[in-house]
């Protein structure tokens, strides 16, 4: 754990408190989408509570795929034309990434991240199907993937000028990211972003399991270790166009759980060119709707 | 036009001896317009024993059309043997689905992925062409028109209008009439309610006047209270859009997996007795069944 100074610490507190406030829509409809039973009506009280996740629905609606015979203005209307579970499905895919800035200080790229957070997401959500003995939510591990770097975020709009440093720091001594930040800022961005979600009242195994994300020694739960898996997993030649970026090596605990070696998790894991497929697609609508 | 139905079971095949009248495979429907095109309605496990009589001509055309893509609508579409065979032209229709952002094209590449299918997409043989459809946007092959219209279902669901000579069928797909999301004393109660019934008049006019409706009869009025927002209508839902579209025959299908052929019967009698229908022929839909119209 690193220690962190009472002025450093001052300054994470001031850049985590300027990020907006993780919208309660948001977080209101992670939770209703985990009741299977849950009452339309309220889901769209949520929805229809959150303007620019109103507007989004109803961009993607209105879009050229539905020559709907009028425009869609609402998102009661949106339910019944496209089906509420569907409308459910897309708040969700909309929610997080909906507090990502548009620009950042530090010129970081904002779109690779996004492709890296939904990867993340979606092999711990994986690795969970297939790993899971104790009950653990996919769900939560595909939250844990989208959220894990949101430190970065934090970094690249409030502590910009270091955040740059680390990254150049990085590049130019081929260290990982997060030893970089650790030398240049004193902290790395599990820290912040751990900070970050508990600021969001998430709850507190996902702060936590965010704030060890980069650890070498893993707590045997399963939450933190299909994110550390998956955040590593991310950065396989198979899911990089065949090259190789830093991976951590195999902690002895991860390999008696999920495989002796990176390509034999990757094996078992199967068919992966749809992870891909999907994150490209939703980073692109995503783009779409921001432009 | 011939219709011919070669699945009517919803979900998941169900073989065995208390369904062999009705059969146990899932929704395919061959569709013979009268100028001689071939159009078959969905490629659930009905398509394979399709697939072997279409054998006998080759080289095939066919025109597939895929109302939703749930399981029972597109698990033997990897079997269809004619998709294999070099000469043959397979088109694939199918909606946007918004979550994935892809059109029927995914409805192959994530069913012949190697784990779960021998053949990859890629060794088709075929010459196969995949288009998104939209909804009211008519298709024209030849003299036929094929018109889709959006129904209600958990995944975006298309129902399909099929015109030729005079001669016309419409198929729901999957289709659970809309139903009020607020109570009657709710503040969005009023303002739905128009919504729906806006949308209803859509289908209806879009249904209205063909000769033959196939519509998604899954439940009984007993048994819909426990599955409502499952997206399937009932065989009373089924006879009362009928009436309001004032088709000359409704076949009932999409019949429950569990349902056997005695109580698929009895369920459909009382149903019938409830509704008296002078200017409506009303049928459940069977295996191996087909009209000519």
């Amino acid at each position: 754990m690193t220690e962190i100074s009472a002025e450093l610490s001052k300054k994470l507190t001031a850049a985590v408190e300027k990020m907006p406030a993780f919208p309660k829509s948001v977080q209101r409809i992670l939770e209703l989408s985990r009741d299977i039973n849950c009452p339309p009506k309220e889901l769209v009280s949520v929805i229809e509570k959150d303007p620019v996740m109103t507007m989004k629905l109803l961009r993607i609606i209105n879009s050229a795929y539905y020559s709907f015979p009028k425009q869609i203005t609402s998102v009661n209307q949106s339910i019944v034309y496209i089906g509420l579970n569907t409308i459910k499905n897309m708040a969700l895919s909309f929610a997080v990434i909906g507090v990502l800035p548009q620009q950042n200080e530090a010129g970081y790229d904002m779109q690779r991240y996004l492709m890296h957070s939904l990867i993340t997401a979606s092999l711990a959500r994986l690795l969970c199907q297939k790993f899971n003995k104790d009950g653990t939510d996919p769900g939560d591990c595909n939250l844990a993937g989208l959220l894990h770097d949101f430190g970065k975020v934090v970094f690249a709009q409030f502590l910009a000028e270091e955040f740059k440093q680390a990254l150049r720091y990085s590049a130019e001594n081929k260290v990982p990211l997060h030893i970089a930040e650790r030398k240049i800022i004193g902290v790395d961005h599990s820290v912040v972003g751990a900070m970050l979600v508990e600021g969001w009242q998430f709850p507190k195994n996902l702060g936590e399991t965010i704030r060890h994300h980069h650890d070498d020694e893993i707590t045997p739960n399963t939450l933190q270790c299909c994110l550390f898996v998956a955040d590593q997993l991310s950065k396989h030649k198979s899911l990089n166009n065949g090259n190789e970026r830093d991976m951590q090596p195999l902690p002895p605990a991860i390999a008696e759980r999920f495989g002796a070696t990176w390509d034999e998790i990757i094996v078992k894991l199967g068919d992966l060119s749809n992870v891909m497929a999907e994150a490209q697609a939703f980073s692109q609508i995503s783009k779409e709707i921001r432009t | 036009m011939k219709i011919k139905f070669w699945g009517v079971r919803g979900s998941i095949p169900s073989p065995g001896p208390s369904t062999q009248r009705y059969g146990g495979n899932t929704t395919c429907i061959e569709v013979r317009t009268d100028d001689n095109n071939l159009i078959i309605l969905d490629g659930g496990t009905g398509i394979f024993p399709l697939a072997q009589q279409l054998l006998k001509e080759l080289p095939l055309t066919v025109h597939i059309f895929n109302t939703h893509s749930h399981w029972d609508h597109i698990q033997g579409l990897p079997f269809f043997i004619p998709i294999f065979i070099p000469g043959n032209t397979i088109h694939l229709y199918g909606a946007f689905d918004p979550i994935s952002g892809a059109g029927p094209e995914r409805i192959m590449n994530i069913q012949m992925q190697y784990s779960y299918f021998p053949v990859r997409e890629a060794e088709i043989q075929s010459r196969m062409h995949y288009f998104t459809v939209m909804p009211h946007e008519t298709v024209t092959i030849g003299e036929s028109t094929i018109t889709p219209s959006l129904l209600s279902h958990p995944v975006v669901n298309l129902g399909y209008r099929i015109d030729c000579r005079g001669k016309s069928m419409f198929f729901t797909g999957d289709h659970e009439p809309h139903y009020n999301i607020y109570e009657p004393h709710d503040d969005g109660y009023k303002e739905y309610q128009m919504l729906i019934e806006e949308q209803s008049q859509a289908i209806i006019d879009a249904i209205k006047g063909v000769d033959v409706l196939i519509a998604d009869s899954s439940y009984t009025i007993a048994e819909y209270p426990s599955k409502k927002g499952w997206g399937h209508g009932t065989f009373d839902s089924c006879i009362a859009l009928a009436k309001e579209t004032g088709v000359k025959i409704l076949y009932c299908t999409h019949h429950e997996p569990t349902r056997s052929d005695d109580d698929l019967e009895k369920v459909f009698a009382e149903a019938l007795s409830r509704h008296a229908c002078k200017d409506l022929e009303i049928r459940l839909a069977r295996e191996g069944d087909e009209i000519i119209i």
